[in-house]
């Protein structure tokens, strides 16, 4: 056997263009905010809306990253998730009513506590959920995608159904707590305040995620789980544990969606959930199945995209995130960043 | 002779037989077995709905293919008729039209969605399907200065299908009045389209098909063009599906955004199909059959348990006739898990 | 050959419907370097991916050090002390490398010492040590699908055909760090096509043919025996390479 010749290998810096290419549907992002500008006429709208838009973006984000995660983990396709999202509502709001007391006072500390509890409260509420949902509905039908879907589908169907036993079949009006309501002007712009909120709690969670999934060993599990679980579970890793214990992450993500997302519309139904759906399925898909930051990506655009056109053209708004997703998968057929890079 | 009206693919067992005769016989008799138009409008939307599960069935049982545009197509063919009508008066030369037209619609759109569908992987396909079918429904509901928005439109039909029509012929104590005659169209249009169902699928096209449900690796390996036969199959089904409307849109005499795209009718089609059992047309029979039944008689059922029941805590709420399709979905999943094959597998499996 | 570490019998695995394994019988001994052959099919990759309980066996038994360890979760086996060196590499393209090799090491961050031997056999995965292993080359990919297994003390090591489609040069890289493995005393069971690395680096050899072991003995006497290689694989493996 020869030598082995000497083999020092150097870092060569690609091209521009090269370093650019996966960064793209980042630069997508302030593309869009820049497309509202110009077609929306007057700055201070402009400004509403980018707002309002990223906070329904956020909202979706927060519910979508639950779902591409387990998706990327298990190869699961939940389209249950929706039913966690009204269980979160219901949850958080019931918690809300009984701490009507707190959300009425005009003390923004005890409106924040108040929201606290309502969020932990539906987010144990829909964790557990999550937890009983992958036993009995999903654990039988791991493998095939065609039952998932039929299964996931008679749970939401129970779900719903469920929740209109334990609360009623009529909607509820919450209001949002006593600080929370109303709006602050910037720059001649109308903000609502619980908007500014949402904004802050999604960016929370992203950024939480990040350090969670970039920062820790259970991070680094999960992502090289979602690259290749056989091989993860072949380095020592009982990655079954992980996984249930990601759907449950996931599903209590989804309830904490629902409690924002019954703030920002002042008002929850059984259905409410699966209406959301439709958009986060919009957002799972052009970030790509199982990429945490491509769901970022997609669902800020996707709410941006939304109260923009919803300003322009009322009635093309879903009709326009039907053709963002359309064009997205024209360009990339597997979504924006097929898989986790956080 | 039965062989050859159902091209081969009969029932396959005693019981089944017996099952799909009385539903056929139940359904042709109708008019005169049961008085009151309750019977009648159930009858209907059995007959519609077989048509309309059978042809999902094409879809979903045949070729392995999970959409939820399924409605859309539906929809397309009540829409059709309605717009026709509503521009062109009430003629037949109307309705021929509006149905041709919802028809060529949902073709060219199912031949979208199966281009479009080769381009992504197949579990995106029944999320992209989800979104789309839900923008659509939202669509019809907003351009009201076409579809009437959410009231939806009244359907003038010709004269001699609606009730004020009136023939001076009495039939076992029934009077034949346009609305048997429209009765009968729906039916016997029905019974020829399941028909035609039953020969494509034991075609050798149908075949195909399954060898490709089995393993679509494999029959492409030998030699056929999935391609072709999945995008065939799809556009099939949507026509079907869209004569299924049509024949919706005339026996109701309205259209509507709720009765004919609404998510909750996709989960309706979904649950027929898969409780009554994917991939052999007879149970969309069953399926729909037992649904609609269930629709109109089970929640009389369950008031009176509820009624019953009105001192206990909990049991009442979930006997509540509203919450049906609570014990329809618990049903389902059990389908799923533990009968995959729906009703009609379990019968062939008990000949 | 009284101190065994690894003892298969009569072991079974099918993969789906087919059945692969018909009753493998082999035993590796501690601190030496078995060697694994046989042609394409026989069964080699299966018996590793059995052992390592990737492929559950459904009869016979697996023991290490004497405990049974049959039908474990790999995750179980993994952390008595087995490392796999899979056939594809098994490495996580969107991690770092950084990060694989931190996620190799069952228990808290990798030792600095062992790391710089790494980095004295490897000296490219130093280099690129923050980028995604996604883009390095294909014998970058096998020097830290190697590593990883070295990354902590091990009991065994199974190593799937390292030289498979590599350069003469990489593969020669990873021999050194393989014999230097060795050299430690090491327990390594390695499938290899590569006659002449087999043979340079086996102890024992054990050969495969249609699920079974044919052949087991120490590698110098089959290597001083083309006529017992040609009866064994079909072919000189002496010519072959």
């Amino acid at each position: 056997m020869s030598a082995a010749p000497d083999h020092t290998p150097v870092m060569t810096r690609p091209p521009l263009a090269l370093r650019l290419e996966p960064w793209l549907p980042v630069l997508l992002l302030p593309l869009l905010v820049l497309a509202g500008w110009l077609a929306i006429p007057s700055a201070s709208s402009w400004l509403t809306l980018t707002i309002s838009g990223l906070a329904m973006g956020m909202m979706i984000f927060v519910i979508a990253s639950g779902m591409t995660l387990i998706f990327g983990l298990m190869d699961i396709i939940n389209f249950g998730h929706g039913a966690f999202i009204s269980f979160g509502a219901f949850a958080g709001v019931s918690v809300l009513i009984w701490l009507s007391a707190l959300t009425g006072a005009p003390s923004l500390l005890l409106n924040l506590l108040a929201l606290l509890a309502a969020v932990l409260a539906a987010m144990a509420f829909t964790g557990a959920l999550g937890w009983g949902f992958e036993r009995v509905i999903i654990r039988p039908v791991y493998g095939s995608h065609l039952k998932q879907i039929l299964v996931t589908m008679g749970g939401l169907i129970v779900a719903e159904q469920l929740i209109q036993v334990i609360w009623g079949p009529r909607e509820i009006h919450i209001a949002r707590p006593e600080m929370l309501k109303g709006a602050v002007t910037v720059m001649g712009a109308t903000l609502e305040k619980y908007r500014l909120v949402a904004v802050a709690t999604g960016l929370v969670v992203f950024l939480a995620m990040r350090a969670v999934l970039r920062g820790t060993r259970i991070g680094l599990i999960v992502r090289a789980g979602v690259e290749n679980r056989e091989m993860v579970q072949a380095m020592g890793y009982r990655i079954n544990r992980v996984f249930i214990a990601v759907f449950i992450a996931g599903s209590a993500l989804a309830g904490l969606g629902g409690v924002m997302w019954a703030l920002y519309q002042e008002m929850i139904t059984a259905h409410m959930g699966n209406e959301i759906m439709v958009l986060v399925f919009i957002v799972v898909i052009i970030g790509g199945l199982g990429s945490v930051e491509g769901a970022f990506i997609g669902a800020l655009m996707v709410g941006l995209l939304q109260n923009y056109v919803a300003f322009l053209e009322p009635k093309a708004a879903l009709i326009s995130n039907i053709g963002l997703m359309v064009a997205i998968l024209m360009w990339r057929p597997q979504g924006m960043s097929p898989v986790i890079r956080v | 002779m039965l062989k050859s009206v159902f091209s081969g693919s009969g029932p396959g067992s005693k019981l089944l037989i017996v099952l799909a005769l009385i539903v056929f016989l139940g359904l042709a008799l109708t008019p005169f077995l049961f008085s009151g138009t309750r019977a009648m409008e159930t009858g209907a939307k059995i007959a519609i709905f077989i048509v309309l599960v059978a042809s999902y069935d094409l879809l979903l049982g045949y070729t392995g293919i999970v959409s939820f545009a399924h409605t859309v197509f539906f929809g397309f063919g009540a829409y059709g008729v309605a717009l026709a009508t509503q521009r062109m008066g009430s003629g037949w030369d109307a309705l021929a039209l509006g149905t041709l037209g919802g028809v060529a619609l949902s073709v060219v759109l199912a031949f979208g969605v199966a281009m479009f569908s080769l381009r992504v992987r197949a579990i995106f396909f029944a999320m992209i399907t989800m979104a789309v079918a839900s923008a659509i429904a939202v669509l019809v509901s907003q351009l009201s200065w076409l579809t009437g928005g959410e009231d939806g439109m009244n359907i003038k039909i010709p004269r001699e299908l609606t009730p004020a029509f009136r023939m001076d012929l009495e039939i076992f104590g029934t009077k034949i009045t346009g609305r048997v005659l429209n009765y009968y169209l729906v039916f016997f249009s029905a019974f020829a389209l399941f028909l035609l169902m039953l020969r494509v699928v034991s075609s050798p096209f149908g075949r195909v098909l399954q060898a490709i449900r089995e393993n679509p690796f494999r029959a492409e390996a030998i030699g056929y063009r999935v391609v072709v036969y999945r995008t065939v199959a799809t556009c099939l089904s949507a026509a079907i599906a869209a004569l299924a409307g049509a024949l919706f849109a005339i026996w109701l005499r309205y259209v509507g955004p709720d009765t004919t795209l609404s998510a909750e009718l996709m989960i309706d089609i979904l649950l027929m199909v898969v409780i009554g059992g994917m991939g052999t047309l007879w149970g969309a029979v069953l399926g729909a059959a037992i649904f609609v039944l269930a629709q109109s008689y089970l929640q009389v059922l369950m008031a009176q348990g509820a009624a019953a029941t009105a001192a206990l805590p909990l049991i009442p709420d979930l006997l509540n006739p509203d919450r049906w399709l609570l014990w329809l979905g618990l049903l389902f999943i059990l389908s799923v898990y533990f009968f995959p094959t729906g009703i009609v597998g379990r019968l062939k499996a008990v000949k | 050959m009284s101190d065994l570490l690894l003892k298969l019998r009569d072991l079974h695995t099918d993969i789906g419907q087919y059945h692969i394994l018909h009753g493998v019988d082999l035993e590796v001994p501690r601190g030496q370097v078995t060697m694994l052959l046989g042609r394409n099919g026989a069964g080699k990759t299966t018996t590793l991916r059995s052992i390592m309980g990737i492929l559950p066996p459904h009869r016979g038994a697996v023991t290490l050090d004497g405990r049974a360890v049959t039908g474990l979760n790999s995750a179980l086996i993994a952390r008595q002390g087995v490392a796999l060196v899979p056939e594809d590499m098994g490495i996580f393209a969107n991690l770092t490398v950084e990060e694989n090799l931190t996620l190799a090491s069952l228990d808290g961050p990798p030792d600095p010492k062992r790391l710089e031997r790494i980095f004295t056999a490897f000296p490219a995965l130093r280099t690129f040590w923050k980028g995604r292993a996604g883009t390095l080359s294909g014998g970058q990919k096998q020097m830290l699908s190697v590593a990883r297994a070295m990354i902590s003390e091990r009991r065994l090591y199974l190593i799937d055909e390292p030289s498979k489609g590599l350069a003469p040069a990489i593969v020669s890289t990873l021999a050194k760090a393989l014999r230097e493995l060795k050299s430690e005393g090491a327990t390594i069971l390695m499938v290899e096509q590569n006659f002449r690395l087999a043979k340079a680096l086996g102890d024992r050899a054990a050969v495969m043919d249609n699920g079974r072991v044919i052949w087991s003995g120490a590698m110098a006497d089959l290597a001083s025996a083309p006529d017992l290689q040609s009866r064994l694989m079909g072919l000189s493996l002496e010519d072959h390479t």
